[in-house]
């Protein structure tokens, strides 16, 4: 067992250095990196099997017992994410075999991408501070790589304004731990969840304010979020799907692990703080949506605007906050990185992302226009699918608790999240093409993204159809958290 | 001692603030790097600068005096070699941006912007953006 709870990290890493050495050899390479990504799936499988018999895999490492050492522990919740993470580290793999927007291939993308997966699924296994502030340097430089190696100056200037904001979320997590260190002696989980009662409130607030800060950034949440629509839209697409889905929400677990569970009950002047930054979050992020034309641009604001009602979620707290969070990452994970996939298709065969110069693609490939409704009504969260059952949990519980405002709040966001995807459907799909001349890519190879797309559409399609299962499983986690 | 380490603090983090607020980038990255050296500062005065309790004592040993804290100074060690690969990181991306773009001033790196002069979304006013468009000297 003490092997598989490192597999998060150890399979990608190893991954990491495999392709490394096969860099000059691309066929290698790909295959290398294919299995490297199965073997991660096969692990998570594994991992989340033996969180939902309640056995969850832990180890402190070097044989020093918690709280010294640093301890690996994946419960539901994180088992259940890490699944994600390598689940969507294979389908951008797959993806990236099509000429989808794939971009230049450079040698170093594989183990990049793989280093990546190593950050996300090390902060997702961790129960030390410290140990997660590793994890979130290890993804921001792997991004870094990627953001660079296409040496474009559009892609230079992302990089940079990337690097600045997260440098900045980066230094206030550090010395939020060292604030949290020189307060309760702990870093791990375990032990700060039992040192947290007997802080003082004030002290307890201002700790977790610290913390919350350096998280929210890495979150993308108001008013902290300009990094994400500024440089997200200069990579390639599968790239681009991978980071949508996953390195947000790293930053959103960070902030339910910290307020959900080790400094649970968290001070209620946190919480509602928090409550009104993902209102912040919710409203902005979709205005900004609504502002653009280009589809990345579009895509990457819901990311904000959705990274709002996680956020609401995780204020709302108890257990059907905590269960509301974790079923909403996940549909959200798939939703968006097949947003962002059908984007790139839709790329490849009308030659722009901007919305103002293509069109016509329904009568060309009615299949894709179905297909990109199936993201792009479970994103708004029209019944039965699954973004409905996410948003009706979030809403349940925010009624439930009296809090008006934010759910009303949260109904007109999604009216204009709704407005958005049928901007882009009618735009990219049924309007005619603006030029007459226009002919449509006479060679494509597209078969590989179609089969990531309609994967991940069908795993969306099963959620929204028998979410029963899911829901049980983040009910289940939400109970082991906190306690 | 502490008080000194505190003023210490202070001035690296003010200095920070304000050449990272630099339009200049090659002053905001040089800014970032010391906000990271205050951050390591806050990290080590986590440990108390003379703790009589060290992190870890097997049972039976008697206490060292004057031992610090070794925990946040490992601590350190981590964050610093981290800080440094970024800083690193970030002298060789700004090298290669000041190059391309032929510019050292943030306001004019626009290049992962939508165009000012977009014809469906013009900006307020056209002195809102005193940067021309596209940069003359594109290289």
């Amino acid at each position: 067992m003490s092997a598989l709870v490192a597999a998060p990290v150890l399979v990608p890493l190893a991954t990491v250095v495999l392709t490394t050495l096969a860099s000059r050899r691309p066929t290698l390479q790909q295959v290398v990196s294919f299995v490297g990504a199965l073997i991660f799936l096969a692990c998570a499988v594994a991992l989340v099997a033996s969180a939902a018999i309640d056995q969850p895999a832990r180890t402190a490492f070097g044989s020093w017992v918690a709280p010294y050492g640093i301890e690996f522990h994946l419960d539901r919740v994180g088992a259940a994410l890490v699944l994600i993470t390598a689940l969507m580290g294979a389908v951008s793999l797959l993806f990236l075999a099509s000429d989808a927007d794939a971009g230049p291939r450079h040698p170093l993308l594989l183990p990049l991408v793989h280093g990546v997966l190593a950050g996300v699924g090390g902060a997702f296994s961790t129960a030390d501070l410290f140990n997660l502030y590793v994890w979130f340097e290890v993804m921001l430089i792997c991004a870094l790589g990627l953001f660079a190696i296409g040496g474009r100056l559009d892609q230079l200037d992302a990089s940079f304004k990337y690097l600045v904001l997260n440098l900045l979320g980066t230094l206030l997590l550090l010395i939020a731990i060292g604030a949290v260190y020189g307060a309760t002696g702990h870093l791990n989980f375990g032990a700060l969840a039992e040192a947290a009662p007997a802080l003082s409130p004030g002290l307890s607030t201002a700790l977790l304010t610290a913390l919350l800060l350096a998280f929210l950034i890495k979150a993308g949440s108001f008013p902290l979020y300009a990094w994400l629509p500024a440089s997200y839209h200069t990579l390639p697409a599968p790239v681009l799907a991978l980071f949508a889905g996953l390195l947000t929400k790293v930053g959103v677990y960070a902030v339910l692990r910290t307020v959900g569970d080790v400094f649970a009950p968290a001070p209620d002047v946190v919480m509602e703080a928090l409550g009104w930054i993902a209102a912040a979050t919710m409203l902005f992020g979709v205005l900004g949506a609504a502002y653009h034309w280009d589809m990345r641009r579009i895509l990457a604001f819901h990311i904000v605007s959705q990274i709002g009602f996680i956020l609401l979620a995780v204020a709302l707290a108890g257990e059907a906050g905590n269960a509301a969070t974790l079923f909403y990452t996940v549909h959200h994970i798939i939703v968006k990185a097949n947003l962002f996939l059908i984007a790139a298709m839709i790329w490849r065969l009308t030659g722009s992302y901007d919305l103002r110069r293509i069109g016509g693609l329904y009568r060309l490939r009615p299949a894709l226009g179905l297909l990109f409704l199936v993201p792009a009504l479970s994103l708004v969260g029209i019944p039965p699918l699954s973004g409905f059952w996410a948003k009706l949990m979030v809403l349940q519980e925010a009624l439930a608790q009296g809090r008006y405002a934010w759910a009303a709040l949260a109904l007109a966001v999604s009216v204009l999240t709704l407005y958005s995807m049928v901007k882009i459907w009618m735009e990219a799909f049924w309007k005619r093409h603006p030029d007459d001349r226009w002919q449509p890519p006479a060679a494509t190879r597209l078969a590989p993204a179609w089969a990531a797309t309609l994967g991940l559409a069908a795993l969306t399609l099963v959620i929204s159809l028998y979410p029963q299962w899911l829901l049980a499983y983040a009910q289940a986690a939400a109970r082991t958290l906190g306690g | 001692m502490t008080a000194v380490l505190a003023a210490t603090i202070f001035a690296t983090v003010t200095a920070g603030v304000y050449l990272a607020m630099s339009r200049d980038v090659f002053r905001c990255v040089i800014g970032l790097a010391l906000l990271g050296a205050a951050a390591n500062l806050v990290l080590f005065a986590a440990g108390r600068l003379v703790s009589p309790l060290p992190a870890v004592v097997p049972v039976g040993e008697i206490l060292l005096t004057d031992a610090a804290n070794p925990l946040p100074q490992a601590l350190v060690l981590t964050a610093i070699v981290i800080g440094f690969a970024l800083v690193c990181y970030s002298l060789v991306l700004l090298l290669r941006l000041m190059r391309d773009a032929r510019t050292d001033d943030a306001l004019a790196l626009r290049y992962a912007e939508p165009r000012p002069d977009d014809p469906v979304k013009p900006p307020a006013s056209a002195a809102d953006c005193d940067v021309a468009w596209p940069p003359e000297d594109r290289a």
